[in-house]
């Protein structure tokens, strides 16, 4: 079945701001599929609010419109760019809900717009939970029974039909208090009765127990003409229960023999063919581990993380396949893009082994509760490849960058039994850890496995890693020891520490004995076909399949991915990295990336000439150095991960490209620093450099306090705070100790003002500032974390000036070739530096879109040694675009439980989204609707500020007063808008009686809480109550009185219409 | 302890003995099932060939007895890169390790599996010798690796006598380890009361259960049975099962073959039966270069355009342009390499095809190939 015809201009949805939950992944489904159906001559509009994708390229779309994803901006789209077809299979949750929602009004049909690679029907049928259960039953697929009940006896009888045990959910109770498991009807009549009475709705869901059962998945793809295939499948680590977002995952499922496997495999293309679905899906199995029975838990019938996963682990493009088939091709007819000589229409088949582990915001929420539940938490994942189980384990746990790289990474040696056996009960980011501290004193497997649930043979594998940490301590480290430890990944580092040797010895012996990374192919098909897809993983027990291939009068640029995407380092160094890497192959060299990231697009084995998916470490660096022996690599697109690998990369020869090695250093380091900045005659705040706390506390007395603390090398505030006393200092330091740090300490005057953001490209000579950026929100709050607003709207032309002229000076001060990263204070007519990164940024992507200036392929070609004269650019400030746009930082708040929202130098947002338009009001709105606050809703609000903020609150509270919401306020600051003629009726304090300000929140009837805590590491304990009440039940909380002034503006500008823009069209 | 991998080519691997200890030469072959170990060492189609697993972790979930598709395990050795220490499975009654020792199967790991792989799809299929043994002459040794054959398996495999398996009960949910249809779907049972004559050349279980399992009464002839003594049993369809070695070399057979070709009971075959049936007709079959050994492969229904993922293990195949278009069609085709995969017999009740509808291991997506057959004897709709 050929191409349909009749498509020509297809509307493709993103999935907007990056939340836990729905992440990069989409970006690279939606860039695949883009691409994809351009290559077929496809006009693509896209729409995405999130600035920092590849997807909204001009080169990935036809038109670009980086809009909030609503039905009614999808509505006046579809009016203004008259696409044929929508494919809402792409953007995620975000994607489909869209989708469902202009089926069902009604509009695509009024104008003429078909749904492509899915039908309402397909996604009602995965989606309601009604429809689905009664397709599952129709094909005889069974599901975990349930049902919702309002009293205790027809719970009781709703359990004796489903069997014990049961789990027992009470609906609407913050984070699931009052539910559990009932083993019999005693234990079932005593939740429901408490469960009952703690739901507000007075219901509680009965459902079969399945927990502990495995978790498998099945990614299946099917098209128009009915043909079914399976890409993977993968088993996780962690039984059902943990969210498989949170799981260790291994694909292909290892405890699984043939008759579960295919008995799955023929469920889910039987679940597939049902629904009818022209594409891709995603089917969640519970497997019984005693027994042949089984249940779907989900069906995702739309591209996903999974399918990502998959497609990474297999070689096998699942959403540029999805993107065809949407089109109307056939498995058949589609080439399979590894071998280009088979079809699409076959399974992959992998000879090694593939891990995934996630990567949790722990280390950023240290309050947060580690526990890993149904509701997933992380921020981003790495995957990785080995011919082994273990060593791909290893080499998962190393990419992590959360300073583990082995097993013994978290000490637990000082539990005593009862104490670690408490600790292997409870479900979090460190079981592994847990059970192999179990292992190494002889915990038994099978006690193991009960109270984990966990199968035994992944216990024997953490055992046959702990057995070589053992060896390894023993010793001696024979060759054939060695060449053991190297089979199972054991870094050098961890060889050298355990074995009591150093790394340089460690290194020596292993290649005087041969002992190197040898690097196999992910060809889809077990060696089965040849192939030609240069993507590759290493491992030790093999030969090679790398020749270094050198190409006459070629260069080797080599491109360092940035790893996990974490809080402070998000989707947009992904963005830089692929941007630059294409940018070196039009100035002619081989490009090379290393990453380990499989929901990015540069792990996308057409992004580069060769894809190496390693863990970013120097060894793993240097492995494929070794054998590659690039010209040159280049660390400046791959945000800190990357940067941290240059003293690596000097020590192994390879040059690094554009800045100097020791001109970044002179930006990092204060003492260099501060000299430049003398030398510039740049003020920054005063401060010094410690290495204690008691140092610390001497010099934030000497500065005054507020003081700014923070340890110096950190990318996205990680560790930073502001300090208002000693004590503050005390904990705070105690803390950045935690996570291991290397570095010096800094202590900086706090100083309150605008804060500024530049972002520069320099050719060493001359330098071009594409537009600059000011926060809304003031100085003290992570430039991450804040409103930014481009062209700056507030500063005078001398500040402007200024701002130039520093930026100059500190560009060539620096040698900058490439990108810089500046963020100033500007404090009345002073400007301050806070921090210069000699490297790409966070607001790199969205300057680019909004200016369409190119700004990672220039600074790629300055790399390159191109001036910027000499590539038709004007140097200096450019002119400022007719449109202004906003930066929005959107949260993920409601899915740590436990963390603290409260905004501070620490940066705790997971994306972002952009509002563009000519005025500054409709950009705020755009901003605020795209990160979606879509208000009002109720018309109530709480405000509740300290004292010193009391006199600037009443302002804003007026505006609120005045588009129409009733304010209730603590007593406090009541007492303070009632005495300056704004209505606000005074509420308890929370430990006072009901209705007490809890009650409010808990109501449902709140729209907005401004809560602005103390500062300082010392915050009253009723305030994070109070925010974590509200952002768990929905309520929006702002913790800065500048955030709710931009948002009182938006809501008085509100009712204006909308113009959408086409970004591709700016320039 | 250390054994070698020798090729005929002169290729050495170097790892540990698994399994019995015994010197062997046999063709080496490698299949690229990521689970179905078990399945792939007790399919007599592997008689003559010692099995390169791709996948590289085998015998995860153990051994669970019930999966065996024969009695015994055929393969002459078996070469993985890496044995699991511990078997998980609810079902698993023993370890890989000591039930390739119980049934004398010699075998090596800790190898390079896919660097094996990748010769023998670059230079073809090729003898090897697996020993613990440090040979002296090296050429002496290789042309001796070389001078193997794989010759009279059909015969070592086949069962000796007549035996009958009655329809099986109706099964319900959970559902059934070797089904390749759904119980309780409307075409189970469709074969009720009808009597299939399986002749085993070398037949997996799953072939007669596949049936049985659908209601039919299966007798099971040995290879040399003569055409009119199956006839006599008056069967309602004939099954030719899968079988190892090389087609040709079954003459006997092949003359009987074609007497049951010109009976008019329906006849479906698999594999090797295929195969048969198509030099009994006059067509030709060759040598494939590697073979077609795994889970993945698709297959495409000339008929109705639709494309199988099928399981596969077969080292020969019918020759298409040796087919008189008056007596076969293509039915089937490999997607991948155009290879012949299926043929459908002009005014007959005959088809026929390469791969493996009764899975195991494998999908079971053409199972319903077993319904076609039931639906030429008259089953039930």
């Amino acid at each position: 079945m050929p191409k349909n015809p009749d498509i020509k201009k297809v509307l493709v949805f993103g999935s907007g701001p990056i939340v836990i939950g729905q992440a990069a992944e989409f970006d690279y489904a939606g860039t695949q599929a883009c691409r994809s159906l351009k290559e077929e001559g496809i006009q693509v509009v896209l729409l995405n609010s999130n600035p920092a994708t590849i997807m909204t390229d001009k080169n990935i779309a036809d038109q670009v419109y980086i809009e909030p994803l609503t039905a009614e901006v999808v509505e006046q789209l579809i009016k203004k760019e008259r696409p044929d077809s929508v494919l809402p299979t792409l953007g995620g949750q975000a994607g489909l809900n869209l989708a469902m929602e202009l089926e069902e009004s009604g509009f695509l049909e009024e104008n003429h717009v078909r749904l492509i690679g899915t039908t309402a029907l397909t996604i009602k049928k995965a989606e309601d939970r009604e429809l689905f259960k009664e397709t599952m039953e129709k094909i005889g697929e069974p599901v975990a029974p349930s049902d919702i009940v309002e009293d205790v006896e027809s719970g009781l009888g709703i359990a004796g039909e489903i069997g014990y045990p049961v789990v027992l959910r009470p609906a609407y109770t913050l984070g699931g208090s009052g539910g559990g498991i009932a083993a019999n009807p005693e234990q079932c009549r005593e939740i429901l009765e408490n469960g009952l009475r703690l739901s507000r709705v007075g219901q509680v869901l009965v459902e079969r127990c399945i927990a502990g059962w495995k978790e498998i998945e099945y990614e299946v793809m099917r098209d128009g003409a009915g043909n079914v295939i399976t890409v993977c499948n993968m088993e996780n680590i962690d039984p059902v229960g943990v969210h498989t977002g949170d799981s260790i995952v291994v694909a292909p499922s290892q405890t699984l023999g043939d008759k579960e496997y295919q008995m799955l495999r023929t469920s889910a293309l039987n679940i597939i063919t049902e629904l009818g679905i022209t594409g891709g899906c995603n089917v969640q199995y519970a497997l019984n581990p005693e027994s042949f029975e089984y249940c779907v838990i989900e069906v995702n019938p739309r591209v996903s993380r999974s399918s990502a996963l998959a497609s990474k682990a297999t070689g096998y493009p699942i959403a540029k396949v999805a993107a065809k088939i949407a089109l109307g091709y056939t498995l058949e007819e589609i080439k399979n893009a590894v071998t280009k000589k088979t079809c699409a229409c076959f399974e992959p088949m992998l000879d090694y082994c593939v891990v995934k582990m996630p990567r949790l915001p722990f280390d950023k929420f240290i309050s947060a509760k580690r526990t890993l539940g149904t509701q997933m938490k992380a921020t981003g994942e790495v995957m990785s490849i080995c011919t082994n189980f273990e060593g791909a384990l290893m080499k998962a746990i190393r990419s992590l960058e959360q300073h583990v790289d082995s097993l013994s990474s978290y000490d637990f040696s000082g539990f005593d039994e009862d104490r670690l056996k408490k600790q292997l009960e409870k479900v979090d980011d460190r079981r592994i850890w847990v059970i192999a501290e179990a292992l190494r004193r002889g915990m038994p497997y099978d006690r193991i496995h009960e109270i984990t649930r966990i199968d035994p043979w992944f216990i024997d594998k953490l055992a046959v890693l702990v057995g070589m940490e053992k060896a390894l301590i023993a010793g001696p480290l024979t060759e054939e020891l060695l060449r053991e430890a190297k089979r199972l990944e054991f870094p050098d580092t961890v060889i050298a520490r355990l074995s009591g040797a150093d790394v340089a010895q460690i290194k020596a012996m292993r290649y005087q004995a041969g002992i190197r990374a040898a690097y196999k192919m992910v060809d889809t098909c077990a060696a089965e076909f040849a192939a030609e897809t240069p993507y590759y993983y290493s491992c030790f027990d093999g030969s090679s399949e790398v020749e270094g291939s050198f190409e006459a009068g070629k260069k080797k640029v080599l491109v360092l991915g940035s790893g996990p995407i974490r809080i402070g380092q998000g989707i947009e160094f992904d963005f830089c990295s692929v941007h630059s890497t294409w940018a070196f192959a039009k100035e002619g060299y081989e490009t090379i990336i290393i990453n380990n990231n499989p929901e990015t697009v540069s792990t996308d084995f057409d992004i580069a000439d060769k894809l190496y998916f390693e863990p970013l470490t120097p060894e793993d660096v240097e492995s494929v150095v070794d054998v590659e022996k690039p010209d040159g690599a280049v660390v400046q697109f791959g945000g800190q991960t990357a940067i941290k690998l240059t003293e690596a990369l000097m020590k192994m020869g390879v040059p690094v490209l554009g800045t100097a090695p020791e001109d970044v250093d002179a930006a990092e380091d204060r003492e260099l620093f501060d000299q430049i900045l003398e030398q510039c005659q740049i003020p920054r705040p005063a401060g010094h450099t410690v290495f204690s706390a008691g140092e610390a506390k001497k010099a934030a007395n000497k500065l005054g306090y507020p003081v700014l603390v923070r340890p110096s090398y950190v990318l996205g505030g990680q560790g930073m705070q502001i300090c208002i006393n000693d004590h503050d200092i005390d904990e705070f330091i105690g803390i950045i100790n935690q996570i291991a740090q290397d570095h010096p300490i800094l202590v900086d005057k706090y100083i309150v003002g605008k804060e500024i953001e530049v972002d520069a490209v320099c050719d060493g000579q001359d330098i071009l500032i594409p537009g600059i950026m000011e926060h809304i929100e003031r100085t003290g709050i992570h430039s991450g974390d804040s409103i930014s607003v481009y062209p700056a709207p507030s500063i005078t032309p001398v500040i402007e000036a200024k701002l130039v002229d520093y930026t100059k000076k500190l560009a060539r001060a620096l040698h900058v070739k490439g990108m810089i990263n500046i963020q100033f204070i500007v404090a009345g007519d002073e400007v301050y530096i806070i921090e210069v990164n000699p490297r790409s940024s966070r607001t790199v992507p969205y300057i680019s879109k909004v200016t369409g200036i190119p700004i990672i392929p220039l600074a790629t070609q300055v790399i390159c040694g191109h001036s910027l004269r000499e590539l038709g650019y004007t140097p200096g400030l450019q002119k400022k675009s007719e449109y202004i746009a906003i930066k929005m930082p959107v949260f993920s708040f409601e899915k740590i439980r436990g963390a603290d929202i409260s905004l501070g130098p620490e940066m705790k947002s997971t994306g972002e989204c952009l509002g563009i338009a000519k005025t500054f009001n409709e950009a705020l709105y755009k901003a605020f609707e795209g990160a979606g606050v879509k208000l009002p809703r109720h018309k109530n609000m709480i405000i509740s500020v300290r004292k010193s903020e009391h006199e600037a609150v009443v302002e804003i509270a007026r505006r609120f007063k005045n588009v129409g919401y009733r304010i209730f306020a603590t007593r406090g600051t009541a007492r303070v808008l009632n005495d300056h003629g704004v209505p606000a009726f005074a509420v308890r304090k929370l430990e006072q009686e009901s209705p007490n300000i809890l009650d409010l929140i808990l109501g449902h009837e709140i729209d907005l809480v401004i809560d602005i805590p103390q500062q300082g590491a010392e915050r009253s304990h009723d305030g994070f109550v109070i925010r974590r009440n509200a952002i768990e039940t929905g309520v929006h909380v702002l913790t800065s009185l500048d955030t709710a002034k931009a948002l009182a503006t938006s809501l008085e500008n509100r009712a204006r219409k909308r113009t959408l823009v086409d970004v591709a069209l700016l320039s | 302890m250390k054994a070698f991998l020798i090729l005929e080519d002169g290729t050495i691997f170097c790892g540990s003995r698994i399994g019995a200890d015994r010197e062997v030469i046999s063709e080496i072959v490698f299949n690229t099932s990521m689970t179905g170990y078990l399945e792939v060492l007790s399919d007599p189609s592997y008689a003559g060939q010692a099995v390169v697993m791709t996948y590289p972790l085998i015998g995860n979930y153990g051994i669970c007895e019930e999966d065996m598709e024969s009695e015994k395990l055929w393969p002459d050795g078996f070469i993985v890169r890496e044995l699991s220490r511990i078997p998980s499975n609810f079902r698993s009654g023993d370890t890989i390790q000591h039930f390739l020792q119980k049934h004398n199967i010699p075998g090596i790991c800790g190898i390079d599996t896919r660097a094996l792989t990748k010769i023998l799809r670059e230079k073809g299929t090729m003898n090897g010798m697996i020993t613990t043994h440090v040979y002296e002459d090296y050429a002496k040794l290789l042309d001796r690796i070389r001078k193997y054959q794989v010759t009279g398996v059909v015969k070592a495999t086949s069962c000796k006598e007549k035996y009958e398996i009655a329809p099986s009960e109706p099964q319900k949910a959970p559902v059934s380890v070797h089904t390749a249809c759904r119980p309780g779907s409307l075409k189970w049972r469709m074969g009720e009361g009808k009597h299939v004559a399986l002749m085993d050349l070398g037949a997996k279980n799953n072939i007669a259960c596949s049936l049985s399992e659908r209601g039919c009464r299966v007798s099971v002839f040995p290879c040399d049975t003569r055409a009119e003594t199956i006839l006599a049993a008056r069967p309602d369809g004939i099954m030719l099962s899968n079988g190892p070695g090389d087609p040709k070399e079954n003459q006997e057979i092949i003359q009987e073959i074609r007497r049951l070709y010109q009976s008019d009971v329906p006849i479906f075959a698999i594999c090797l039966g295929h195969q048969l049936m198509a030099l009994a007709t006059g067509a030709d079959t060759y040598k494939l270069k590697y073979g077609h050994r795994g889970g993945n492969h698709p297959v495409k229904d000339l008929e109705t355009g639709r494309v199988y993922i099928s399981s596969q293990n077969h080292g020969y195949a019918v020759d298409p342009d040796s087919l008189d278009p008056k007596v076969a069609v293509p039915a089937f085709v490999n997607v991948n390499d155009n290879t012949n995969e299926g043929l459908s017999y002009v005014g007959k009740n005959i088809f026929t095809v390469q791969f493996h509808p009764e899975a195991c291991p494998g999908p079971q997506d053409s199972g319903y190939l077993f319904d076609r057959f039931i639906k030429m004897m008259g089953g039930k709709e």
